[in-house]
């Protein structure tokens, strides 16, 4: 009886062990073929089987993709995007969570619903109107059209966000820094942003990835090809070069993969919370 | 005098305005312009007219339309379905497999979740066709004495790797998402379920499941909210195509918007998109509140 048990057991533990093998192998092994195949010839790529191992490693692809695709221009326009969206969404929005959780005036819950309604709405609603604001008013052929339409999609999960964590905190705090004569402005600057640090950053983390990986907004708003963002300007290279060049390519896909790995190995604890927490976005 | 202070109305303006301000002119007032535009036909260069309620009497009749929208549902219903099961089956075997060696794993099967779409389209489109050399899933089913197939040629096999790909790219983020549900599941319920001789399967079948319905459900609601707007995957992989076997409707949008310049259509489409969403996420979150009341 006993040592049936413990041969129960010991099947048991070779099957989860081989089921988080698995797990691993379907996880880890398309991310490591492509990194592999961006170290392949395009001789290799006719001759060798797809799950060969590149024959030597020189970096040639990436050399040309590099010169092809126009890869450090396109990384450096994804940054000027990235960036000053960021900056605008945090600020922005974390300055609305407070005013909209710790200060008293009547209206703020219907501007706290105002703000939430516009998480669920798909960016398929705003494209062309936009399109035609920013024509209008001179805007395209520049990246603002992007940083002012990735401000206001990130604003109402920030704001909704940057208010819930605010009531988390004891009111008392704000209460007794008035009593003390602080201006609301000035307990903003004093108390709420240091208190928040943690907050912001994970707010930082789900507006990054979803302006650094989107395509839709980056799509609609590139109307020459000197303002494509790393994600649009991979498939115009994928649609130009893809049937063609392999090496080059895979080795442009593995940058854009690897650069987020890099983020992803030092923050990743960070990043796995902020996304949890950030779930509400659609 | 605190009231006075926390009511502060110059600080609310500096501090709520500008927020408010790029809001309500970046997105509010788009989303009402659209349900203008959405009664015209028409662009800026051809000049407008009105046309009533006919782009949505058009929509219900337009194959293309009908088309994209049975393959939005259908995607959404079948990853939804795809990312909540098998994320719960990676939270519960963080939880009672891996235990607390869990942390690593946790974080390798998650890293998917952060990779730009774009790369992970066109990842798969490797992995299952490159040109001649045919990728590592026919070697696969080479190996297995299987023939070749030629996956992004149909219809049907684009969209099996379109839902294989994203199951793969976003099941490390539902498990996380529910282990954090399933943590919250306090120890002692766990230990008084084990003393009354619930274990393996029927403790996860009586115990576990039942209380965590409540992340189960805000789970399926987020999925349906994300896959019901499914665009750079199905572009990215194969073009929506082969054809428009695969486009769904916030591709048909783009493409009807700014291919063919119909900017009253693609408002239609678009505002057709918004309400399958809302209704989705209404009926599940009215059908959850019933169930709760219920018990």
């Amino acid at each position: 009886m006993r040592s049936s048990l413990r041969i129960r057991n010991q099947i048991g533990r070779i099957f989860s062990v081989a089921g988080i093998v698995l797990l691993l192998i379907v996880v880890v092994y398309p991310q490591f073929w492509m990194i592999a195949g961006a170290f392949k010839t395009q001789a290799e790529f006719f001759n060798n089987p797809s799950w060969a191992l590149p024959e030597s490693l020189n970096l040639d692809n990436f050399v040309l993709a590099f010169k092809q695709a126009n890869l450090g221009q396109m990384y450096l326009n994804s940054a000027l995007v990235t960036f000053p969206s960021l900056f605008f969404i945090l600020s922005l929005g974390v300055a609305a969570g407070y005013v909209l959780e710790v200060m008293v005036f009547r209206g703020r819950n219907t501007l706290l619903l105002m703000f939430l309604a516009g998480i669920m709405v798909p960016g398929q609603m705003i494209l062309v109107p936009l399109f035609m604001f920013y024509f209008r008013v001179g805007l395209t052929n520049s990246l603002w059209p992007m940083i002012i339409t990735y401000t206001a999609m990130g604003l109402p999960l920030t704001v909704f966000l940057m208010a819930t964590y605010f009531r988390a905190l004891p009111r008392e705090i704000f209460e007794a820094a008035t009593m003390d004569g602080a201006s609301m402005i000035r307990s903003f600057f004093s108390i709420g942003l240091p208190l928040m640090r943690n907050a912001i950053v994970t707010v930082a983390m789900v507006e990054f990835f979803s302006i650094w990986n989107d395509l839709l907004i980056a799509l609609t708003f590139t109307t020459k090809s000197s303002l494509a963002t790393i994600q649009v300007g991979l498939l115009a290279f994928s649609d130009e070069f893809g049937s063609i060049q392999y090496g080059p390519l895979f080795a442009a896909i593995s940058m854009n993969i690897l650069v987020v790995l890099v983020f992803y190995i030092f923050l990743n604890r960070q990043i796995m919370a902020g996304l949890a927490s950030g779930s509400l976005k659609g | 005098m605190v009231k006075k202070v926390l009511g502060d109305r110059r600080a609310i303006a500096t501090l709520l305005l500008p927020a408010m301000a790029i809001y309500v002119l970046a997105k509010l007032v788009p989303i009402a312009w659209s349900f203008g535009l959405s009664l015209f036909s028409g662009n800026p260069l051809r000049g407008f007219k009105f046309v009533g309620v006919q782009n949505f009497v058009k929509f219900a009749s337009d194959p293309a339309a009908l088309k994209a929208t049975q393959v939005t549902l259908t995607y959404a219903f079948v990853v939804t379905i795809g990312q909540v099961v098998l994320g719960y089956l990676l939270a519960l075997l963080y939880l009672f497999v891996l235990k607390n060696a869990s942390s690593t794993i946790r974080a390798i099967v998650f890293f998917p979740t952060v990779l730009p779409t774009v790369s992970v389209a066109l990842l798969f489109r490797g992995f299952f066709a490159i040109g001649d050399n045919q990728g590592p899933a026919n070697s696969l089913l080479n190996a297995m004495g299987q023939p070749s197939l030629e996956f992004l040629g149909s219809g049907m096999g684009t969209f099996f790797v379109a839902v294989m790909m994203e199951l793969w790219r976003s099941m490390g983020f539902y498990a996380i998402l529910l282990y954090a549900g399933l943590v919250d599941i306090s120890n002692e319920t766990l230990e008084s379920a084990r003393m009354d001789g619930a274990s393996g399967f029927r403790l996860v079948r009586h115990i576990v499941v039942p209380l965590s319905l409540p992340i189960l459900l805000s789970s399926v609601i987020f999925s349906l909210n994300a896959t019901l707007k499914v665009f750079d995957g199905l572009l990215a992989l194969n073009n929506g195509g082969p054809g428009t076997e695969t486009t769904p409707l916030t591709l048909f949008m783009y493409l009807t918007s700014f291919q063919y310049a119909e900017y009253g259509y693609g408002s239609t489409i678009a505002i057709a998109l918004t309400l399958l969403c809302l209704v989705f996420t209404l009926v599940i979150f009215r059908s959850s509140r019933r169930d709760i009341t219920q018990n």
